[in-house]
């Protein structure tokens, strides 16, 4: 109920702001654009570096949703307030969490056709299993990047700082990702390294769970 | 009965103790001022208490669920008075969040701005509000930093009716302060702190409410 609060709390603050969804769907259509003209490849290179490159594009992308998470309570210190509230830490971080991740998801959504319209690549045949590896993914860079979000909230050059953290972690995921994507786009419906997603999730976002008090509270 | 205990506890703020081994116990209902100048260590052990701050030494117990009020207003400037009252309704597990917001908006004059966003209030309804947050879910420990700085003559009128039905309800009242006068009248207890040392902790007496400086005459100015 308090992490359904909290995730109701941050869409309706940057629905109203849209401060970091205008920055984040800027950049991912700007990024995409840009490669489109930046390099001349044939279609064969072109499928083999697909899945690469749309992975590089969510996780810039995501870097800026991510940021603005914890970011978000400090203006009339509502930090403080939400940690001396009755709900637990956890509840505050999945709340937090799950509303990077339906921001980070349309931004995905809404540059995922763009990707097919200027690279040429027919993605709608491979839908459902690519929305499955994206939705995992996201997860994944969302849970890790809101955790981040809790540790740099206090450091001047957060901005900075997030990324220098965040990218080293997120290797084993977006590798995982763009391989599938990669496959999933070339027209092999490849879901053997799911697996790496799922654990990735599953460890990240319960030591996030766990971690997240000492974090907050120094 | 206890409603917060702390037992010697010490926080550095690197190599800076800001607070040395205070120690202060409070009984449930009382209402406890706790003075000291400007660095002594009020603000530090408001923190502690209401779990924004780990002490580097010491135990903390606390019992009850706490209302916080600190030197930020804690309402979020793109949600409407009464977002903000019911998320903070929603967080603290009260029942009918949206209702409880409405009456606790009425107690504090907003009502007719209940759908106006805090960016758009005036300082002081922006207080108003911040005082109905704090008191929103009838904590029984109530933790006030300097809550009656810069407040207006209305905002006052407010908080000090909330904090006397807060104590006709038994609740538990902490706040910090630099207006001793009007504090010694709410107070039942003193605790006074001075470079980080708890110099005087219990009952308020009458010399103290004559006199706003006694307790610092009398108890003050530590020698190192």
């Amino acid at each position: 109920m308090a992490a359904l609060a909290i995730a109701g709390k941050d869409l309706r603050t940057e629905w109203r702001t849209k401060e970091s969804l205008n920055a984040s769907v800027s950049f991912a259509l700007v990024i995409l654009v840009l490669f489109s003209f930046a390099f001349d490849l044939d279609r064969e290179e072109l499928l083999a570096i697909s899945g690469g490159l749309l992975w590089l594009v969510y996780a810039f992308a995501g870097a800026l949703i991510v940021n603005r998470s914890f970011a978000r309570e400090l203006p009339n210190d509502c930090l403080d307030v939400l940690i001396a509230s009755p709900a637990p830490g956890w509840a505050v971080f999945l709340g937090k969490a799950v509303a990077c991740f339906l921001l980070l998801i349309l931004v995905e959504l809404i540059s995922l056709p763009v990707f097919g319209l200027f690279y040429n690549i027919h993605w709608a045949g491979s839908i459902f299993p690519l929305l499955l590896v994206i939705a995992l993914a996201t997860w994944g860079i969302t849970v890790v990047g809101t955790a981040f979000s809790a540790v740099t909230v206090n450091v001047r050059l957060r901005e900075l700082m997030l990324p220098v953290l965040l990218y080293p972690l997120l290797i084993p995921l977006l590798i995982g990702a763009m391989e599938m994507t990669t496959g999933l786009l070339n027209g092999n419906a490849v879901l053997s390294d799911i697996r790496i997603l799922l654990v990735f999730d599953a460890v990240f976002t319960s030591l996030s769970i766990y971690l997240i008090d000492f974090i907050l509270v120094i | 009965m206890r409603a917060v205990a702390a037992d010697g506890v010490w926080k550095y703020f690197g190599d800076y103790p800001a607070l040395r081994g205070a120690s202060l116990e409070v009984a449930k209902g009382a209402c406890v001022a706790l003075i000291g100048r400007n660095g002594a260590g009020k603000t530090t052990l408001l923190r502690i208490l209401a779990s924004l701050s780990k002490p580097s030494k010491g135990k903390i117990d606390i019992a009850g669920r706490i209302g916080y009020l600190g030197h930020g207003i804690g309402v979020y400037d793109d949600l409407s008075a009464i977002e903000n009252l019911t998320l903070f309704g929603r967080l603290a597990g009260v029942s009918n969040p949206a209702a409880t917001a409405g009456a606790a908006l009425e107690q504090v004059g907003l009502s007719r701005v209940k759908e106006g966003l805090a960016r758009e209030f005036s300082r002081g309804m922006r207080q108003r509000l911040a005082i109905a947050r704090a008191f929103l879910h009838t904590p029984e420990l109530l933790l006030l930093d300097e809550p009656f700085t810069s407040l207006d003559d209305r905002a006052v009128a407010v908080l000090q009716k909330l904090l006397s039905d807060a104590r006709s309800r038994g609740s538990t009242i902490i706040m910090s302060t630099h207006q001793i006068r009007e504090a010694m009248e709410l107070a039942s207890d003193v605790a006074l702190l001075e470079r980080g040392r708890m110099i005087f902790a219990g009952p308020r007496s009458s010399e103290m409410l004559l006199d706003p400086g006694w307790l610092y005459r009398t108890y003050g100015e530590i020698k190192e």
